[in-house]
């Protein structure tokens, strides 16, 4: 390259060592005194050769400006520059992905402009309806063009910063309560994203958004209570309307079955009396057919066989002949 | 001796080369000053044009100057004032500019923590007056004709729940009056502001309280609803429940009537058509039900009183009296 080419010290910054040496007054020295006037210029050059090389890591790039001025970009590797600070290089990270947090700070952050200074008053936010919400997110960005953001923006992370907080605070603006704390989360993301890229291309300044993650979102300490209770109200709801159903099918079915039940029942009473007919009907024909062969001796035969039946079971028996009716009104019939 | 004379005026040329190159880096402007009197164009104050780079000047009487040329950023602090609608809000917001005419800049402003404080003033004064003359919602809302989305389980409760309050101007455009405002009163300092947007906003602390308060009661009203839903619904079920268990039991009620009549008719039909085909059936049927029922009905209950003319004891009385009756 051209590290061989250029390169006389004509630095304003460091004007030259005057050489100096030891054996200008008293007495000569006796210890190698040439020796010790090289000593100045030895330093200059271990000074020359530790500002001539730098080393790029693997997810960055180099900047390197001759005399103020940008020549070139090295990438990743060993390299050779213009000693004595003619050629600088300013190394910038370029294939990292870079956090910014907003109303919450993760301990421990390597990069400083992570976290805000003052998370919880980033955090606090006024929606569309005029309620707030205390709202939590990140960004996720990479640096696309490392010359912009070296040379265009001075503080580009603290830019970067105010740019996004600004963008989601308008976002959250123009979205209801309940918008921004259950259904419309993706969309704001979405919008939040869409509106900071706009900005930062406008501005171009060697930034790209590449996303941006809500990461907790709820109402504010004090209401918080009060949204729980909705939670909750709702929960009661589908409770009450299970319970209800369970009531239902408690019964229903059972009743359902306990109606069939009672229908087979009179059928089957219903065939049985049927048969039951059938049966005494046969049973009555039988017994008439013989009963006409002999009327009178057959009535006479089942009076007397009931009779004999019946009269032995019977209580105290009384036969009175037709004259004697008037001992009945003197009978003490309970005794 | 010569030695010394050759030494005296390499150094001597040495400090002239230094004091006479000077170097522009990508990030600054540079201007030129003759005893503190501006000299000459400024360097590389173009944005379009890149002079970085290794310069020269006038040894000694000339001196650099070095100005900032990147984006600089004013952040103001968080200051609290009213909207046009008496509420206390805390306005925090922030701008960016840049140094567009650095001999002014040097001149009248001299430093940038100066020029930090005046446009803390003048952006500060023109945000206060912007904010005094519209109401909070026009600085809290930007897209005018927005729709929100609406969860109806829960704007169900109030027709003001998930509706956001229309606006005639919006954010964007109270910035842009601000920004509008304050430019050219920087512009003579040889600033030149970018843009100006709101970062923060927020409720003073007397007022957060009330919003809370609203807030809650407004979640009161949906939670109401719910439990009141909750409520209804389980009752329509229970409504429901008894309806169709009622109407389950009476039909089975009804047809277990119907099955059995008609069984308790058929059976009739056929004991009526075997008793009556013919007189003697009737009689022979009256006969037997009859003994049937002595049989069934007749126990030690029961005392019995009979006559010597019964059908039975007759032949107590006379042998003959009962040969007539078994005639």
């Amino acid at each position: 390259m051209e590290k061989t080419r250029g390169g006389h010290p004509c630095n304003p910054m460091k004007p030259p060592p005057i050489p100096r040496t030891s054996n200008f007054g008293g007495p000569p020295m006796r210890f190698a005194p040439r020796w010790l006037s090289f000593a100045p210029l030895a330093i200059i050059l271990i000074y020359g050769i530790l500002t001539s090389f730098y080393t790029v890591s693997p997810e960055a790039v180099a900047i390197i400006q001759r005399f103020g001025k940008y020549t070139r970009t090295a990438n990743p590797g060993l390299h050779f520059k213009i000693p004595f600070g003619i050629d600088t290089a300013t190394i910038v990270p370029v294939r990292r992905q870079l956090k910014l947090e907003f109303g919450f700070a993760s301990p421990g952050a390597t990069n400083p402009y992570q976290a805000g200074a003052e998370p919880e008053k980033e955090r606090d936010m006024v929606t569309g309806d005029l309620n707030a919400a205390n709202v939590e997110w990140i960004l996720q960005y990479s640096i696309t063009d490392p010359k912009h953001y070296l040379f265009r923006v001075r503080n580009p992370a603290t830019t970067l910063r105010d740019l996004t907080e600004a963008v989601m605070c308008e976002v959250i603006g123009d979205r209801t309560v309940d918008e921004v704390l259950t259904i419309g989360r993706t969309e704001i993301v979405v919008e939040a994203l869409k509106r900071l890229a706009e900005v930062l291309t406008h501005l171009d300044m060697g930034v790209s958004a590449e996303q941006i993650q809500l990461i907790n979102v709820h109402p504010p300490g004090p209401v918080q209570r009060s949204f729980d209770e909705v939670n909750r109200a709702q929960q009661e709801r589908e409770q009450a309307i299970n319970e209800a159903n369970g009531e239902y099918n408690r019964v229903i079915p059972r009743a359902r079955g306990l109606a069939e039940q009672r229908i087979s029942g009179a059928e089957g009473f219903a065939v049985q009396r049927v048969n039951q007919a059938e049966g005494d009907v046969v049973r009555f024909k039988e017994l008439l057919a013989q009963y006409e062969k002999a009327p009178a001796i057959t009535k006479q035969r089942l009076y007397l066989e009931t009779m004999s039946e019946v009269l032995p079971r019977m209580g105290p028996k009384i036969i009175l002949d037709e004259d004697a009716s008037r001992f009945l009104p003197f009978m003490n019939l309970n005794k | 001796m010569k030695t010394l004379v050759t030494l005296i005026t390499l150094g001597a040329l040495i400090i002239i080369a230094a004091s006479s190159a000077y170097t522009v880096g990508e990030t600054e402007q540079i201007f030129i000053t003759e005893f503190g009197k501006p000299v000459g164009a400024p360097i590389n104050a173009d944005p379009a044009k890149n002079e970085a780079g290794l310069h020269f000047k006038m040894p000694f009487i000339q001196q650099v100057n070095r100005i900032e040329k990147r984006i600089l950023e004013w952040d103001g602090p968080a200051t609290e004032m009213p909207t046009r609608d008496k509420l206390y809000i805390t306005v925090d917001n922030f701008a960016r500019w840049r140094i567009s005419d650095p001999k002014t800049y040097f001149e009248k402003i001299r430093d940038e923590r100066s020029a930090l404080s005046r446009l803390n003033d003048i952006i500060g004064s023109e945000t206060r007056n912007v904010i005094a003359a519209h109401d909070l919602i026009e600085v809290i809302r930007s897209e005018k004709g927005r729709k929100p989305e609406r969860d109806e389980a829960i704007t169900a409760a109030s027709s003001n729940l998930g509706t956001l309050p229309p606006i005639q101007f919006g954010r964007s455009v109270l910035s842009d009056q601000i920004l509008k405002a304050s430019r050219p009163k920087v512009m003579s300092w040889g600033i030149e502001l970018l843009d100006v947007r709101f970062k923060r906003i927020n409720y003073k602390g007397g007022v957060i309280e009330k919003i809370y308060a609203r807030m809650a009661s407004e979640r009161q009203q949906i939670a109401d609803r719910f439990r009141s839903e909750g409520a209804g619904e389980a009752a329509k079920i229970i409504g429901r429940k008894e309806r169709d268990l009622l109407s389950i039991e009476s039909g089975a009620y009804r047809r277990e009537q119907e099955i059995k009549g008609r069984a308790d008719a058929q059976a009739t039909g056929i004991y009526a058509a075997a008793y009556s085909s013919s007189p003697a059936a009737a009689d022979f049927y009256q006969f037997t039900k009859t003994l049937e029922t002595y049989q069934k009905t007749l126990g030690k209950d029961t005392t019995a009183i009979l006559t010597s003319d019964s059908d039975l004891f007759r032949l107590f009385k006379s042998m003959e009296g009962g040969a007539g009756a078994a005639e």
